[in-house]
C-alpha cells in the first residue's frame, strides 16, 4: 500500500472515505425515517474507487460521477448538504428538486456533469468535453465512471472508441463491483479482466485493487498525467465489491455468502486505517478528530437540509428552455490564441494523406453529384429537358402572392396529376 | 423580410452558405460528422469548411450517432457551439436515447443549457428507400427541451440555421433533401437571421388554410394554384419551426379562412396534423365550418420502388381533392 505521498494526501483520502461512508450512513437513516424521496443507492465498500479517483484530478479538471460515486462529488468540492437535499428531493438542492440522488451538476464552478440513469451516455459526453478543452487550450482532463454492467452497453464502445481516435485528455474508470443489479459480472462479459477491453481501442489500461486507495490514487494520478500530456484516453479497471443491493430495497440474496464474508473482511477503509496506523499516520487521538469533524460536519449539513423547503409545485412548469443571455451567458474560456483555429492558420489541405501511398484528391467541388438528391424522376425528365431546349426558365407556377421570392426549378413540385 | 440585393441560391447552398458564415463569425462553432471533412459530406454541404477551418473545427467521426451527439453536448458544456451533422437523418433515431434523455432535459434538470444543432437530410421522393428518406421530426417534437426546425425555401434555411447555431438550446435542423438541387430563391448578401418558432403566410385566400413545411409546403402552394383556377383561394401557411410551434399564426388565420387542412409529408398518425387539430378544437372550435382534414404519408414505412413511393407520398392532386371537399364545407 505504500506510496510517496505527502502526509496531507494519506490523510485526505483517510478524511474523504470517512466523509463519504458517513454521508451515506446519514442518508441510511434518513431513509429508514421515509424523508429520503425514491430510491437509495449505496456504495458501501467501494469508497477508494470514487475518492481515489477522483483526487487525482486537478480544480480545473472535469468529471461526471455515476450514482455510486458520492465519493468523487465531496472530493470535487460538493457540499454535503447538496447530496442530502438532492436525495430528499428539496427546493435548496442543486436541481431545486426537479431530479435526486447523484444527478446533478454544476458547469460553472467545479466542473461537474450531472448523469443520466441510461448508463455510458457519459463517455461521449466528457470526451466532448476533453475535446473541447484541449481545442480552447484549457489543458484539462476529464473523467467518468462507469459498472462492469455499463461496460456492455452501445454507447460505451461508442464513446470510447471515439475518445480513442481523438486521443481524446479523458479517464475512464472501469468499476468492477461484480455485480449488475442481480447478474455476476461473469454473465456479462466473458473476460477475466474488463480492463482488456481497453485493447480493442488501442489504448493504455491499469488494472487496480479497487479497496486499495493508495493505489487507485497512485494509478490515477499517473493516467490523468498521461492523458493530460497528450497520450489519449486511459481505461482504469477498478476491482471491487458490492456490498449491499443494488439498492435499498433490493437485500441482494443472489450474492454468496462466502463471497460477501471475503469482500467484508477486505473493507477499504478498515485497511487503511491499519496501514496508517502501522506508519504512524493516524492514531486513536487523531481518528477520534477526524470523526469528531465528520459528525459536527454533518449534523449541521443534515439539519440544514431538513430545513430546506420542498418545491412550490408550478415550480415545474419552468426552466425546459434557456431563453438567452438573461438565462445562461454561453462564452467559451479560451486559453490559446483564436488566430491558431481562424483563417489563415486554421486551413489546411483537404487529403487523406495515407502513410506509404502519398494523397489522394480533393472532391469535386459543388458540382459534385450528390447521394440521391440529383435523382430525377423518370417522370419529369421529358419535361425539365424540353424546357431546356426552349431555352425558357423551368416550368415553375408561381405563387398568386409571394410574400418571399422562392423559384420552383423543374421537378421542384411533385406533378398533381388530374 | 430582409429586402435584398442578394443572388438566387439553392437551398443545399443556403446550408452550406449557414455553416460557412457562422464559423466565420464565431471560432466556437464547429462541425462533427461522418464524412464532413475530406470528403465534404455526402451531400456537400460542408465542401471547403474543412479547407478553411481546419482539422480542429471539421471532424470526420466513426459511424458513431451516438458518440457524435454526445460529444456535441459535451463540447456545447464548454461554450461551444457545435454542429453535428447526421449523415441521413434517418440516422438519428441511432442517438435518441443521447438526444432524448441527455441532451433535451439537461436544462431543465441541472440548469446545464447546450447550445447545439443537430442536422441533417431528411424526407422522401428521391427513391432514397425506406432507411434513406424519414421524417422522423415528430419522436423529437415529443420532446420538451428540444427545438425543431423544418424548413422549405433556401433563405429560411439560411436565416434558420444561423439562428440555430446562435440559440442556446438543443436545435434539430431538418434539410429535405428533395429541395437541396430542386429549389432556387433569393438571399440577401449580408447576416440575417430567421426567427425561431414564427411561421409565415406564403400565399394569402379566404376559402381555406392548408397548413404544411417542408417538401410538402411547394406541393401545397402548387395545388392551391390550381384551386384558384377553380375559384378556391386557399391561404397556405409554412410552419417553418415544428416545436416551438407558432399557434397564433394558424389561429390566426383559420379564424378568418373558418377550415383547415393540414399537410405534410410525415405518415399520418402521431404527425404534427393531430396536434394542429387538438389546438384548433381548443382554441377556434366556434370558428370552424369543417372538420380538420389531412394530407399526409400512408402509415407505412417508406417504400423504395417509384410507383410505391409516389403512392405512398401526398402530392398536388391529393392536397387539391382534400381542399375541394373541405371547401364545400
Amino acid at each position: 500500500m505504500k506510496k510517496e505521498l505527502t502526509r496531507q494526501q494519506y490523510l485526505d483520502l483517510y478524511y474523504f472515505m470517512r466523509l463519504n461512508r458517513a454521508v451515506e450512513d446519514t442518508m441510511v437513516k434518513l431513509f429508514r425515517q421515509n424523508k429520503i424521496v425514491g430510491g437509495l443507492y449505496s456504495s458501501l465498500g467501494q469508497e477508494a474507487v470514487s475518492v481515489g479517483t477522483a483526487y487525482a484530478l486537478e480544480k480545473k479538471d472535469w468529471l461526471a460521477p455515476m450514482i455510486r460515486n458520492i465519493g468523487a462529488l465531496l472530493v470535487k468540492g460538493v457540499p454535503p448538504r447538496d447530496v442530502f437535499m438532492q436525495h430528499m428531493a428539496k427546493y435548496g438542492s442543486p436541481t431545486k428538486g426537479k431530479d435526486g440522488t447523484s444527478h446533478f451538476g454544476d458547469l460553472e464552478k467545479l466542473h461537474i456533469v450531472s448523469p443520466i440513469s441510461m448508463l455510458g451516455d457519459l463517455i461521449p459526453v466528457m470526451t466532448g468535453v476533453a475535446m473541447a478543452g484541449r481545442y480552447l487550450g484549457q489543458k484539462i482532463v476529464t473523467m467518468t465512471w462507469i459498472g462492469d454492467g455499463g461496460s456492455s452497453t452501445g454507447v460505451f464502445h461508442e464513446g470510447l472508441n471515439f475518445a480513442a481516435t481523438q486521443k481524446a485528455p479523458f479517464v475512464l474508470i472501469l468499476e468492477n463491483n461484480l455485480w449488475a443489479y442481480s447478474t455476476p459480472v461473469k454473465r456479462q462479459v466473458p473476460l477475466e479482466n474488463l480492463a482488456d477491453r481497453a485493447k480493442a481501442y488501442g489504448i493504455s489500461s491499469y488494472i487496480v485493487d479497487g479497496n486499495d486507495v493508495v493505489e487507485v490514487y497512485t494509478t490515477t494520478r499517473e493516467a490523468v498525467a498521461r492523458a493530460r500530456a497528450g497520450e489519449g484516453p486511459i481505461l482504469i479497471e477498478a476491482k471491487t465489491f458490492r456490498r449491499l443491493g443494488h439498492a435499498q430495497h433490493d437485500p441482494a440474496e443472489y450474492v454468496p455468502k462466502e463471497m460477501r464474508a471475503y469482500w467484508e473482511a477486505r473493507d477499504p477503509i478498515t485497511l487503511y486505517e491499519k496501514f496508517l496506523i502501522s506508519e504512524k499516520l493516524l492514531d486513536a487521538k487523531s481518528k477520534k478528530e477526524v470523526e469528531e469533524k465528520i459528525d459536527t460536519l454533518l449534523a449541521a449539513e443534515r439539519e440544514f437540509a431538513e430545513n430546506s423547503p420542498m418545491p412550490p409545485p408550478e415550480f415545474a412548469e419552468t426552466g425546459v428552455y434557456c431563453t438567452g443571455d438573461e438565462c445562461h451567458k454561453i462564452r467559451p474560456q479560451w486559453e490559446r490564441p483564436i488566430a491558431e483555429v481562424t483563417p489563415p492558420k486554421s486551413s489546411v489541405k483537404a487529403v487523406w494523406t495515407v502513410e506509404g501511398f502519398g494523397s489522394g484528391k480533393s472532391s469535386g467541388g459543388v458540382n459534385a453529384p450528390i447521394h440521391f438528391g440529383d435523382t430525377k424522376n423518370s417522370l419529369e425528365i421529358p419535361e425539365a429537358e424540353a424546357a431546356k431546349k426552349n431555352g425558357s426558365k423551368a416550368s415553375s407556377k408561381p405563387p398568386a402572392k409571394k410574400p418571399e421570392k422562392t423559384a420552383v426549378t423543374s421537378g421542384a413540385s411533385r406533378k398533381a396529376r388530374r | 423580410m430582409a429586402e435584398t440585393n442578394g443572388t438566387q441560391i439553392t437551398f443545399l447552398e443556403a446550408i452550406k452558405q449557414a455553416m460557412f458564415e457562422e464559423m466565420e463569425r464565431d471560432p466556437a462553432v464547429v462541425l462533427l460528422g461522418e464524412d464532413v471533412g475530406v470528403y465534404g459530406g455526402a451531400f456537400k454541404t460542408s465542401e471547403g469548411l474543412l479547407e478553411r477551418f481546419g482539422w480542429e473545427r471539421v471532424i470526420d467521426t466513426p459511424i458513431s450517432e451516438s458518440a457524435i451527439i454526445g460529444a456535441a453536448c459535451g463540447m456545447s458544456y464548454m461554450g461551444l457551439r457545435p454542429i453535428a451533422e447526421l449523415q441521413f437523418i434517418d440516422f438519428i433515431v441511432c442517438a435518441f436515447n443521447q438526444i432524448t434523455n441527455f441532451v433535451a432535459k439537461g436544462h431543465y434538470l441541472w440548469n446545464a443549457p447546450a447550445p447545439m444543432v443537430m442536422r441533417g437530410p431528411s424526407g422522401g421522393g428521391v427513391h432514397g428507400g425506406p432507411f434513406h428518406s424519414a421524417n422522423p421530426e415528430m419522436y423529437f417534437v415529443h420532446t420538451p427541451g428540444l427545438k425543431v426546425i423544418y424548413p422549405s425555401t433556401p433563405y429560411d434555411a439560411k436565416g434558420l440555421l444561423k439562428a440555430a447555431v446562435r440559440d442556446n438550446n438543443p436545435v434539430l435542423f431538418f434539410e429535405h433533401k428533395f429541395l437541396y438541387r430542386r429549389i432556387k430563391g433569393e438571399v440577401p448578401a449580408g447576416d440575417y437571421t430567421v426567427p425561431i418558432g414564427k411561421a409565415v403566410v406564403r400565399r394569402e385566400g379566404r376559402h381555406l388554410t392548408i397548413v404544411s413545411y417542408a417538401a410538402m409546403m411547394h406541393t401545397s402552394l402548387e395545388a392551391a394554384e390550381a384551386l384558384a383556377k377553380e375559384g378556391i383561394e386557399a391561404e397556405v401557411i409554412d410552419l417553418r419551426t415544428l416545436l416551438p410551434l407558432d399557434e397564433e399564426t394558424i389561429l390566426q388565420s383559420v379564424k378568418k379562412t373558418n377550415r383547415c387542412l393540414v399537410v405534410h409529408e410525415d405518415t399520418k398518425t402521431g404527425g404534427i396534423a393531430g396536434e394542429i387539430a387538438a389546438i384548433l378544437c381548443e382554441k377556434a372550435f366556434g370558428d370552424l365550418d369543417g372538420p380538420l382534414m389531412r394530407v399526409t404519408a400512408l402509415d407505412t414505412p417508406v417504400p423504395y420502388s417509384p410507383p410505391l413511393e409516389e403512392y405512398f407520398l401526398p402530392n398536388a392532386k391529393k392536397v387539391f381533392d382534400a381542399a375541394k371537399e373541405l371547401a364545400r364545407y
